[in-house]
């Protein structure tokens, strides 16, 4: 599973950064307001909350990115499955850099991504062996990314965040029905599905 | 009229007292599944991710996982991980721990006593 089809690797980044740059243009059209109130009053101080916010989502959207990576490298899933891996790849990339786009309007630095090895081991990659298993790493995330996003929203000062954040909680929640369905699961019958 | 402000107060404590009083029990069955659906996005149980893993937490001094880099105010906080703390700690993390990464909030008693319950349970179970 660790081993990496390096021929894959070139059209993966390529198709994933042809889709990120429409995302982060759509929501990006939000920032402005960002800029105006990190310059006022206390500036970055008052809003240091927001930005230890922000920067532990892009931590998840960084982990995303990489194991969609993995995956799409892995020569596990196949068409459709693999499409669909990569088109979710760019959604993450382009709330990646949306969120680092805020971040550094705001006045803070964006984390950056820890290495692949960091992330093989943190997300026991080695344990995975086929397509369904590649399917079911994805769909814990996007569940659990549906839900931190909705999780921190209360905690934001800024309101503007908070819908930029339902934005993207709405993408992880299409990704995850998306997985749902394609692992022939059924989705639960009971209302508030997340948060 | 000198009893005012002292009926007063009392009804404004006893929100919190009845709080205490009916805090629900665990279950950390439920606690699993909460676990892995509220916080797996950030945090496992024995690796550190984009939080600290969780494993033995309960007990544990805030700040103290190896490996993770924690924010300045967790370092200091001096916070023990009680159940109680950890049950604080959920409901506004940055108001507890002005300073921290952390902004997720679970607003439901029942289910931060189930993750709780879960985090509790998994700290007396022998890794394998």
């Amino acid at each position: 599973m660790t081993d990496i089809i390096a021929s894959r690797r070139t059209l993966i980044r390529s198709a994933g950064t042809g889709l990120l740059s429409v995302a982060a243009i759509a929501i990006l059209g939000d920032m402005p307001a960002l800029a105006r109130e990190a310059g006022k009053g206390n500036g970055v101080s008052a809003r240091q909350g927001d930005i230890d916010i922000l920067n532990v989502a892009l931590g998840l959207e960084h982990e995303a990115i990489e194991a969609y990576q993995i995956g799409a490298e892995s020569g596990l899933l196949q068409k459709p499955v693999l499409d669909l891996a990569v088109i979710f790849q760019g959604h993450h990339k382009g709330h990646r850099d949306a969120l680092s786009g805020a971040i550094r309007q705001l006045g803070g630095a964006p984390v950056e991504a820890h290495s692949r090895a960091d992330y093989i081991e943190s997300l026991g990659i080695a344990a995975i062996k086929n397509q369904a298993d590649v399917l079911k790493l994805a769909q814990a995330h996007e569940l659990g990314a549906a839900n931190a996003y909705i999780g921190v929203m209360p905690s934001f000062g800024g309101k503007e965040l908070a819908q930029v954040c339902a934005k993207i909680a709405a993408d992880e929640a299409s990704h995850w029905s998306l997985l749902t369905a394609a692992l022939g699961e059924p989705i639960p019958s009971a209302a508030f599905l997340f948060g | 009229m000198k009893w005012a402000p002292v009926i007063a107060a009392a009804f404004l404590l006893l929100p919190a007292g009845a709080a205490i009083a009916l805090a629900p029990a665990g279950d950390a069955v439920r606690g699993a599944q909460l676990y892995k659906a509220r916080c797996g996005s950030c945090h496992s149980l024995d690796a550190n991710r984009v939080g600290p893993a969780h494993r033995g937490v309960v007990g544990r001094k805030a700040g103290s996982m190896a490996g993770y880099s924690y924010s300045p105010a967790m370092r200091a906080s001096r916070v023990v991980w009680s159940p109680q703390a950890i049950d604080r700690y959920l409901q506004n993390p940055q108001q507890m721990v002005p300073g921290t990464k952390m902004g997720f909030r679970l607003a439901d008693p029942g289910q931060r006593a189930d993750v709780i319950a879960y985090l509790q349970q998994q700290g007396r179970t022998v890794r394998k």
